[in-house]
């Protein structure tokens, strides 16, 4: 089930929540939602769920416009809301069969469903206790569970892994991939590593718009151009290496990592093969090329440039 | 149908759980059994083989009470944040508040119909209005319905309880004594239309055991505005302003 977000905009009073935003998502996809806090991403995804009514734009769930239709629409949408509210004084099982049922899962299904999120999500050992008495990781395991407790087409996450210890992270996150195969999802976070870890595209909000969209590679590639280079060259003298790297056209922003070492830091201003290029500088200036390592961008550079510009 | 009796039931459970439906139940048996067989004009005292002793009681303890039970509904909700995830589910605005309003309402019934051996006890002591009685009882009923329809629509303005609270008695207060105060200080239509408004003038005739359409229709009415209003302060502002 796709979702379809087109020209969303949002406003509080003066501020801009939302601007403009365009989002597209296909089935079998994750896509991490990537932004500052107070970015938009909540806003976002509150109004695909139909909680929140845009001022302009259109949001459509496997064709049917939220609006238009948004009990059917939500039927099919499993939400995970920021910080995971729950009804305090219930029994996990209780809290499962009432959203199992509130959603609409036929009374004859409620029990092998809740039964189905209970082993999943790894809830066997708490389910009878109070929703109030669980620990962190596991009212977050019980969040992720009444969202999928309906087996719904398109999950929504907001921040799924915030107070996950890190085995948990690793499970929650293996957990999404494999959704991911079959279901839309979208999940917001401001954890990098996590985007990285369990993302097919990646889409970088910033002040409620939308500022890159593209897989983690490209989003790399396109930040700042191109590739960062480590090279170690030996020469007689690493001030005129350095200085011939910045005057050449093909490499900006060389800088020496370290005198003894002879290691250069540089970015490639073209595309061709870096390592061509080092190979046949070092020929014309008779250094000795020892080293050559791709450095790529990491996707925190990608994030800064893009959120920290203006 | 089904969702908003799952959302019924729901909330009973809370009330049974969180002691509010016992505490409800004894606080109100209680008083009303006090005044009805013990106390001031009490049956013994009247001399008449009629409930009105317990009706007048519970006219005024349901006044206050109502308000205690609906405060948390959609307050609480709103404060935890669940109502954010209630209203991302498959559920109307309105089979939420309408859940809501189900579930006062049953634990009201169950309180009154825990009053039902006063009932019995009066049969043995005389002759009795049985249509009366019952009628009283259909009073009692719709008056909490229509109190409940405003405690929940004060419900749905905050994420306090105790705000919803005070609203929800203010409210009710207008209706319950304020109207009835001011209406014969007005002469001819004001007069007659404010004497209409309060609960009292309505609720007095149907415990003496007269059914007027109008009366019904009142009660009705205000449970229904509170309702949609409830839900209207739901899908209007909702979740929306955080």
């Amino acid at each position: 089930m796709d979702v379809h977000v087109s020209a969303l905009t949002k406003r509080y009073g003066d501020q801009v929540a939302v601007d403009r935003v365009d989002l597209d998502v296909r089935t079998g996809e994750v896509v991490g939602f990537l932004g500052p806090n107070g970015a938009g991403k909540t806003t976002t995804m509150k109004a695909i769920c139909g909680l929140i009514v845009p001022d302009h734009g259109q949001i459509t769930v496997g064709g049917t416009p939220v609006t238009k239709d948004p009990n059917s629409v939500r039927a099919n949408i499993g939400y995970l809301p920021e910080n995971n509210p729950l009804y305090e004084d219930m029994p996990v099982l209780d809290l499962l069969q009432f959203t199992a049922r509130i959603q609409g899962v036929p009374e004859s299904r409620v029990k092998d469903r809740v039964g189905a999120m209970v082993k999943e999500c790894g809830l066997e050992q708490e389910k009878h206790k109070i929703v109030g008495e669980l620990s962190k990781g596991y009212r977050q395991r019980v969040g992720l569970a009444q969202a999928m407790v309906h087996d719904p087409q398109v999950l929504i996450l907001d921040e799924p892994t915030t107070g996950l210890d890190p085995n948990q992270i690793v499970e929650i996150r293996e957990l999404i991939r494999s959704l991911g195969q079959s279901k839309t999802v979208i999940l917001s976070t401001h954890i990098l590593p996590e985007v990285e870890a369990t993302c097919d595209r990646i889409l970088i909000i910033d002040r409620g718009r939308i500022v890159a969209n593209g897989t983690p590679k490209a989003l790399r590639d396109q930040a700042r151009g191109k590739a960062l280079f480590q090279a170690r060259i030996l020469a007689s003298d690493p001030q005129q290496v350095l200085l011939t790297l910045n005057s050449s056209e093909k490499f900006s922003s060389a800088r020496i990592l370290d005198d003894d070492q002879c290691r250069y830091e540089l970015t490639l201003k073209t595309t061709e093969d870096p390592g061509t290029l080092l190979f046949h500088l070092c020929q014309q200036h008779g250094w000795v090329l020892s080293e050559a390592i791709p450095r790529g961008h990491r996707l925190e550079d990608v994030f800064r440039d893009l959120t920290m510009s203006n | 149908m089904h969702k908003i009796w799952y959302i019924a039931g729901k909330d009973l459970a809370s009330f049974f759980d969180s002691l509010i439906a016992y505490i409800l139940l004894v606080v109100f048996l209680g008083l009303s059994g006090f005044f009805t067989w013990w106390y001031g004009t009490d049956v013994f005292m009247r001399g008449q083989a009629d409930l009105s002793a317990f009706f007048n009681i519970a006219y005024w303890t349901l006044f206050f009470f109502i308000p205690a039970l609906t405060m948390r509904s959609l307050a609480e909700e709103r404060r935890s944040g669940t109502l954010e995830l209630l209203l991302t589910k498959a559920v109307s605005e309105w089979q939420v508040v309408a859940g809501k309003f189900l579930a006062t309402l049953v634990l009201i019934t169950i309180a009154l119909a825990a009053s039902l051996p006063y009932y019995f006890t009066i049969i043995r002591i005389g002759e009795v209005d049985h249509g009366a009685i019952w009628c009283g009882y259909l009073a009692l009923m719709l008056m909490s319905s229509a109190y409940a329809g405003i405690g929940i629509f004060a419900s749905s303005l905050t994420g306090n309880q105790i705000v919803a609270f005070l609203v929800a008695l203010l409210i009710g207060s207008v209706f319950h004594l304020v109207l009835q105060i001011m209406a014969p200080n007005f002469t001819g239509m004001v007069g007659a239309v404010l004497d209409q408004l309060s609960t009292s003038v309505h609720f007095d005739s149907m415990s003496r055991g007269v059914i007027d359409s109008r009366d019904v229709l009142y009660f009705l009415s205000l449970t229904f505005v509170g309702l949609v209003l409830a839900e209207m302060n739901l899908s209007e502002r909702g979740v929306r302003g955080r």
